[in-house]
């Protein structure tokens, strides 16, 4: 555009200009956006992308570009997946080792929300039960396994307790943090209401630690299925961890995958359930 | 300066008496905080009466201990000296009706209970059965315009209505007097103009003695009955307006905004509140430069 003196301006304001003599200087949005940056697209791409390497798995191994003594073709593994399914030894193993997770889990993650509740609540008893968990937290709790076998023998209960051992730490550390980190908000509400103790302790501390408590045995799950496992390696005659420790002894490859497989199930089958419970216990943390 | 600050108080005090019984006597009440071993004086010989069914306003430059005072008065702090006495009503002898009940500032509903339980909580404090406070609590989910909320979550409400939640709770336990620290505080302009309006409406209907702190001096002008302008740090009374001699009752939030004494009154109250707004202005600088010093 070119610049007039102002004597002519006048005119000019009387000849505006069309709209084709406006430069265009934005692109028109019509709220499409690019098919690579949808949301389908992305959800589409994680479906492909285990799918892909199964089938890339598959293919090397069909040609031998990987050594099948390490990494059986999937086929051979989903084939003796369904071999041990038909004759019931997958399911004698996994069935004792839920078994074993959902007893241990709940003597550790019960105790473990009860005894938080107390740490948050009361200085006393933190100031008692701190110094404990940080002395003893550190160790890892496999490397208490021998001394359960001392004390509970080659039986479940050795398994439990490991489990729970693991389980209650976690639970116990959250619970308690969810309790610190209430708004002091509501606290001042609850007092200024006049809530009772016992009012205070389940309409205020509980569901206000609830999403600390529920994030505390998530973590406790995942730490069951490990502490289940390695102690199924060495002190067991059942379970995954010990279908997977026996079938590497014998060298029964596809065996050991199927075990893998099982935990990996295992563990996808725990974080659903748990993701379910969050939803139902916490809903005002989802919208 | 005390005394100059204290004539209109007590000039207020014996029309006060004149009016109405007196429902809130405080005598002296001083508030100290230790702040990394030094103390600190936020609250210093507040004399106040306040009387019964009055609306009543504190405005004050932001750290000068209104809210310290508010949270005395709700039981959330010790004094640090003086003397509170709040008149127990005929009525509320007979019915164990509570001394006092808050809103609060921010955001102070319970995220894990439904409105209705929300709004029910102090009558459960009290001990009622759950069709008894259902009873009592209904009624005032209604009178906020809440109706068809009660059993929504608060992340299901907005932010005025989460509000409206937290007074429909205070009303709803019933207390002898309410204490409201800047409800309106974190609102959009157009919420609060409405939900002033609807806090006065169901005002009127109970009458019930509130104390109320603000920053606005424009939301004191429409509450309130009397305004009481307090100093910059520590917190003393500087001086007590009276607007519901100017603005009688019951009152239209629209009426009073465009009346010309409005912007009168506004002009009389900012006067005072100008220099305590300066003086907490340069002790924050004076303090922010030791802080910064070697």
């Amino acid at each position: 555009m070119t610049i007039r003196p102002l004597e002519t301006g006048a005119e000019d304001i009387a000849r505006a200009p069309d709209a084709a003599a406006l430069e265009q200087v934005m692109d028109v949005d019509d709220g499409r956006i690019a098919w690579w940056r949808s949301r389908r697209f992305e959800k589409t791409l994680s479906v492909l992308s285990p799918l892909i390497l199964v089938a890339l798995w598959e293919l090397s191994a069909a040609t031998g570009y990987l050594d099948t003594r390490f990494f059986p073709a999937p086929s051979a593994i989903f084939q003796e997946a369904a071999e041990m399914l038909r004759d019931g030894e997958l399911m004698r193993h996994v069935s004792i080792s839920l078994q074993r997770i959902v007893i241990g889990f709940l003597l550790g993650a019960l105790p473990g929300i009860a005894l938080g509740l107390c740490v948050g609540l009361f200085r006393p008893v933190r100031a008692i039960v701190q110094p404990l968990i940080d002395a003893t937290f550190p160790i890892p709790k496999i490397a208490i396994l021998p001394l359960f076998i001392m004390i509970f023998g080659l039986g479940e209960e050795s398994k439990y307790a490991i489990i729970a051992t693991a389980v209650i730490y976690l639970v116990l550390i959250n619970t308690a943090a969810g309790v610190y980190n209430i708004d002091r908000i509501y606290l001042d509400v609850g007092k200024n209401f006049g809530a009772s103790k016992w009012m205070m302790f389940t309409d205020v501390a509980l569901p206000g630690a609830l999403p600390l408590i529920v994030a505390g045995l998530k973590l406790g799950m995942g730490v069951a299925l490990l502490v289940i496992v390695s102690a199924e390696f060495v002190g067991a005659k059942s379970g995954i961890g010990y279908l997977i420790w026996t079938s590497w002894q014998v060298f029964q490859v596809e065996k050991m995958y199927v075990g893998l497989l099982a935990c990996a199930v295992l563990g996808f089958a725990a974080a659903i359930l748990l993701n379910f419970l969050e939803r139902v216990l916490i809903p005002w943390k989802y919208r | 300066m005390q005394t100059d600050a204290l004539a209109p108080d007590a000039a207020n005090g014996r029309t006060a008496a004149t009016q109405g019984a007196v429902k809130i006597v405080l005598r002296g009440v001083a508030k100290r905080f230790g702040v990394q071993g030094r103390s600190v004086e936020a609250l210093s010989g507040i004399d106040l009466d306040i009387r019964a069914g009055e609306f009543f306003c504190i405005v004050g430059p932001s750290g000068c201990g209104k809210t310290t005072l508010l949270r005395i008065l709700a039981g959330l702090e010790t004094k640090s000296a003086g003397s509170i006495g709040i008149a127990r009503s005929a009525a509320g002898a007979q019915r164990k009706r509570p001394m006092n009940s808050m809103v609060f500032q921010e955001q102070s509903i319970f995220p894990w209970m439904s409105v209705r339980n929300n709004v029910a909580f102090g009558l459960k404090a009290r001990g009622l059965s759950r069709s008894q406070r259902y009873a009592i609590a209904d009624p005032y989910i209604l009178k906020v315009g809440l109706a068809g909320f009660e059993h929504a979550l608060p992340h299901q409400l907005s932010g005025g209505m989460k509000q409206r939640v937290s007074i429909a709770r205070a009303f709803a336990n019933d207390p002898e007097i309410l204490l409201m620290d800047e409800p309106f505080a974190a609102l959009d302009e157009q919420t609060k103009l409405v939900l002033q309006a609807e806090l006065l409406r169901v005002w009127e209907e109970t009458r019930k003695t509130v104390l109320y702190v603000t920053h606005s001096i424009d939301e004191a002008i429409v509450l309130a009955d009397r305004i009481l302008v307090m100093t910059a740090r520590p917190g003393r009374i500087k001086d007590i307006l009276d607007v519901g001699a100017v603005f009688s009752r019951p009152r239209q939030v629209e009426a009073v905004k465009s009346s010309p004494r409005y912007g009168e009154l506004f002009g009389r109250v900012w006067a005072q509140l100008r220099d305590e707004v300066m003086a907490a202005q340069s002790a924050e600088e004076e303090a922010a430069k030791r802080g910064a010093g070697p």
